[in-house]
Parts: C-alpha cells; structure tokens; sequence
C-alpha cells in the first residue's frame, strides 16, 4: 500500500537522514520511493523536513498534499503539519519536547518520548532512529531488517558499534509503538 | 551495470556526467542546483579532471567554451537567472560547432523568481536562448534515473552533429531522491578519439580554427547552412518520446519532466473514472517530436498539454497539429505543481462538459 509520511523537526535533529533511511530501506525491497527535501533557506537550529513516499506502483510526484502520517519532533513542526495530516491518519510526535499533545480527534496519535528513549542508550542524538522505529512499528511500510541494511549504506563510515546503538534505537522506538495502547 | 543507489537528483546529474567522460566542469552556486558544483568539487579532481568555482555564470560558460575548444567533455550548469547570464557564452559555442553539456534545473521565474521547481524556460532552451540563428540539444528529464543516464546520451549527440547539449531539469527533480541504475558502461575520456576540430598543440597537423565569426563575404552564411544541415539531421534521427496508454485514447495529455509524472496519475485517475486519457511525453525538446504528435493526431482528436508554465510548449504542440485537433492547455505557473485531482476535472471538463479549446487553465 501506499505511504506517504512528512518528517519534520529541528536542523540537527536529523529529520532528512532518517527519511533517506527509510527510503534505502524500501528501495531494498525493490519498492518504489522518493524523498524529497524542503530546502532553501534552512539552518541548524530552524525548522526543517523532508516527505518521503513509499509505494508498489510508480510515484507521480515526491510532493504529498495530504500525508498518510506526519512524524513531528518539535512543536512548530506540530503546529505546522498537523492539520495537512489527511483523516484517519497517523501522528507521531516526540513527546519529550513537545508538551501539549496535538488536537486532532480523527487520527490515530502516538506520543514517543523519543529522547528520553534515545538517551537511555547513551544519547539524544538518536531520537530520530527511535522514532522511524516507532513508525514502522505500527505502519510496516519496511521491515526492520531493511533499516538495519540501509545502515552501512546511508552512513558507510559508521563503526560497528555506532551502526549497534542505532540499530537498539531503532528497535526501542519499535517496540514502544507496538506496545502502544490503542 | 550497477547495483541501484538511492541519489539525489543533481548528484545522479553529475555522477552520469562523470562517468559519460566529462572531465572539466565550471560552476557558480544558485539553488536549487547547488549540489552539483558540490558533487564535482570532489568527484572531478577523484576521475582526473579538473573542477573550476568561477567568479560568475558568465565566466564558467566561458570557461566551459574555452574547454569544449580542446575536444574534452565538459559541462556547466545552474538554475534559470544564472542560465540567463550564460546565453551570451551558449550563442558562441554554438556559432563555433562546440559540444558541451549545460545543465538548467529550473526554478520560479521571471527575474529572480523563487527556489521552487518549474517549467518556465521552456522557450529559453528550446529557442537557443541567446542571439543568432541556432539550435540546441534539448532532453527532458523525468525523474533521477533519468538525471543519471542523460548525460551520456547528450555527449553522443553532442560530438556527432558539433552542437550544445542541455539538460532541463527542474527544482523538483533536482533535490528529491530515488532510486537509480546507471545503464551504461563508464566510458574512460582516453579511449576517445581526439575530434579532427580540436584545437591543441600543434606537431605539425593543418592548423585549426575554432571561432564563431567569419567577416568574409558569404562565409558566414556557408557556415550557417552547413549547421543548419545538421540540424535536420537531427531532427530525423535524434527525436525520444515515451507513449502511455495512446492505443484506445480519446484525449492525449502532452507533458514533460515532472508535469509528465503527475500527469501519469491524473490520467489513472480519469481511467478509473472512464475517461480514456493517454500520454504523450516529449524526452527531446528539441528536436521536438513534431513528426509523432501529427500521426497520432489521425486518431486522437483532443489534446491537453499540461505544463508548469503559463503556456510555452502548447505552442509546439499546436504548430506540430497544424489545426488537425483540439488543442487544450493546463498550466501551472509560477513555480506551483498541478494535482492529479486538479489534471482530472480538466479532463472531465473537456470530455464531459465541451470546454472551450486553449481555455483550461489552472
């Protein structure tokens, strides 16, 4: 089935490198995806976000007018994305820094206290690994497996240790979702 | 052969100018093609050429004329003002017979417009762009496979018939990311033959002159013919389309790049709602596939062109028709895109409800 998903976050929190992730993932599985970045006047410390769409059929355009599912890891990307999310969709936002929870009523919301997940295994940094974890812990657009092979592709310099910890972060986010009360 | 790799648009661009044997490129940044000046700043001096961040537009092109001078593959690019600055440098390689690659990822204009992706400079490329009498090269990208694997083919056509290639791409196409599969061999620039033009040093061989002048009477107008020749040429040999759908069409949308990819979903659209949509996308601009458009014309009655333009390309269309069909337009201007909800209800506005011809605008 189709996805379609809008990232969004802090510059540096690494919004854009977890879409590629996820994309890696499903070109893994021989599915069709893109991503595709905002861009422009974007700085560390601003808003930023990527939408990344992944699909069994070709993709039109990489531009999503309405998303399946908006991950937001800040509150202005809460703010900002949170009435594009088409009804019946899904919200996930970091709830470890954002404190008021979204508004909407016709969609499915999961709050994932992303840092404080990310800095059990040593630090924040990998909020955003637990959070696509979260995602594909309830929408399995890719399988876990993938993610972990887009790994080494997407950051070929990681040691085996930094690839380990990513990985832990990814399946932490994972099983917070699944075992998620509906 | 190659294993797919997810890139970004402007670095497959430059990566698949690499590997067709480009060996110089000068640049100036503009988004939204900055990563491919980025890309070449380290890839270039990697494969054994040279990468040169000129002062200005009007430099790199220059530089790139001096270049394509010496028979090396090279390339320029940059994004619609900066385009602008280089037809100055575009109208003499081409008065001087020179193969070269010029990349335009296109954004919002006139003037300095915005950074999104568009169509706008459709005429720009397609019309030679800078004075004088001459053609160019044009293909259309419609996605970062093709981004990747252009580039080659613009180097054959390039060195064959001693003209400018371009690559028009768009904002979209340049920044987003998908999956690609290079289709062809590396080719290695030493195992090309020099080109009997080239100029060099000189052991002894006739000397050679590469310039775009000749003051002599009726020279001038020799050296515009033969060119002219060439022309032709390409025109019977080098057009590319893609066809969708056409056999049991009622209507035939004309799009290209990424207008040509969100028609695709508005023409699935209009089938599901029994509509019978087909497409006709245009690969070379020019030469435009004008020869195509008026055979199908025997069949489909109505054509829509949708382009993110205030209307460029519906003229091609209609020139190529020559009256033989109804011509519609969808346009999308100022740097927006079109929704396949939006291309459906044009559809059913001139399938269902007779709309007026040329009168379908966004």
């Amino acid at each position: 089935m189709r996805q379609a998903l809008i990232i969004a976050g802090f510059g540096g929190q690494g919004v854009v490198k977890a879409g590629i992730l996820l994309a890696t993932a499903a070109m893994l599985e021989n599915k069709h995806c893109t991503h595709f970045p905002s861009y422009g006047a974007e700085m560390r410390g601003g808003t930023t976000n990527c939408s990344v769409i992944i699909s069994p059929e070709e993709i039109a355009s990489p531009i999503i007018n309405q998303p399946d599912t908006i991950i937001a890891m800040n509150t202005p990307s809460l703010i900002k994305f949170e009435p594009q999310l088409k009804s019946g969709g899904l919200l996930i936002y970091n709830s470890s820094l954002i404190p008021t929870p979204p508004s909407r009523t016709d969609v499915e919301v999961i709050p994932v206290p992303a840092n404080e997940l990310a800095e059990k295994l040593g630090a924040t940094r990998y909020a955003n690994m637990v959070i696509i974890g979260a995602y594909i812990g309830r929408r399995k657009v890719v399988q876990i497996g993938s993610l972990k092979n887009s790994l080494s592709i997407v950051f070929p310099k990681f040691n085996a240790e930094t690839a380990s910890i990513n990985y832990q972060a990814m399946e932490e986010g994972r099983k917070f979702s699944e075992s998620y009360a509906k | 052969m190659s294993e797919k790799k997810l890139m970004k648009g402007n670095e497959a661009l430059a990566e698949g100018a690499v590997r067709a044997g480009c060996r110089f490129f000068a640049g100036y940044p503009i988004t939204p093609q900055n990563e491919v000046p980025e890309y070449m700043s380290w890839r270039m001096p990697q494969a054994g050429g040279a990468f040169v961040q000129a002062e200005s537009e009007v430099s790199a092109i220059n530089m790139i004329y001096g270049a394509a001078a010496t028979g090396v593959r090279c390339m320029t690019s940059s994004s619609s003002p900066g385009i602008s600055l280089k037809q100055e440098g575009l109208s003499y390689c081409a008065g001087a017979d020179l193969p070269l690659l010029i990349a335009n990822v296109v954004r919002g204009g006139p003037g300095l417009g915005n950074i999104a992706g568009a169509q706008g400079d459709y005429w720009q490329s397609t019309r030679g762009g800078g004075h004088g009498d001459y053609r160019i090269f044009v293909m259309a990208p419609n996605g970062v496979n093709e981004m990747a694997n252009f580039p080659q083919k613009c180097y054959e056509v390039a060195y064959k018939y001693r003209l400018p290639a371009m690559i028009l791409a768009d904002g979209i196409i340049g920044q987003m990311m998908e999956p690609v599969e290079f289709l062809y061999p590396e080719i290695d620039p030493k195992t090309l033959k020099e080109p009997a033009w080239a100029l060099g040093v000189n052991d002894g061989r006739e000397k050679r002159r590469v310039n775009s002048y000749d003051l002599r009477e009726g020279f001038l107008e020799k050296m515009v013919l033969a060119r002219a020749k060439r022309y032709r040429e390409i025109e019977e040999n080098e057009v590319l389309y893609e066809e969708k759908m056409l056999d049991d069409a009622e209507i035939a949308i004309v799009a290209y790049g990424t207008s040509a990819r969100v028609s695709i979903a508005g023409m699935k659209l209009a089938r599901e709602n029994g509509l019978k949509v087909g497409l006709f996308r245009p690969i070379t601009l020019w030469p435009f596939p004008k020869a195509r458009i008026l055979e199908l014309s025997k069949r489909v009655k109505k054509f829509l062109v949708v382009e993110m333009s205030m209307g460029q390309m519906v003229e091609d269309v209609q020139l190529s028709l020559n009256g033989r069909a109804e011509v519609h337009l969808h346009a999308s201007p100022g740097a927006s895109t079109m929704t396949a909800a939006e291309l459906y209800k044009t559809l059913e506005n001139i399938m269902k409800k007779g709309a007026k011809e040329y009168a379908a605008a966004k």
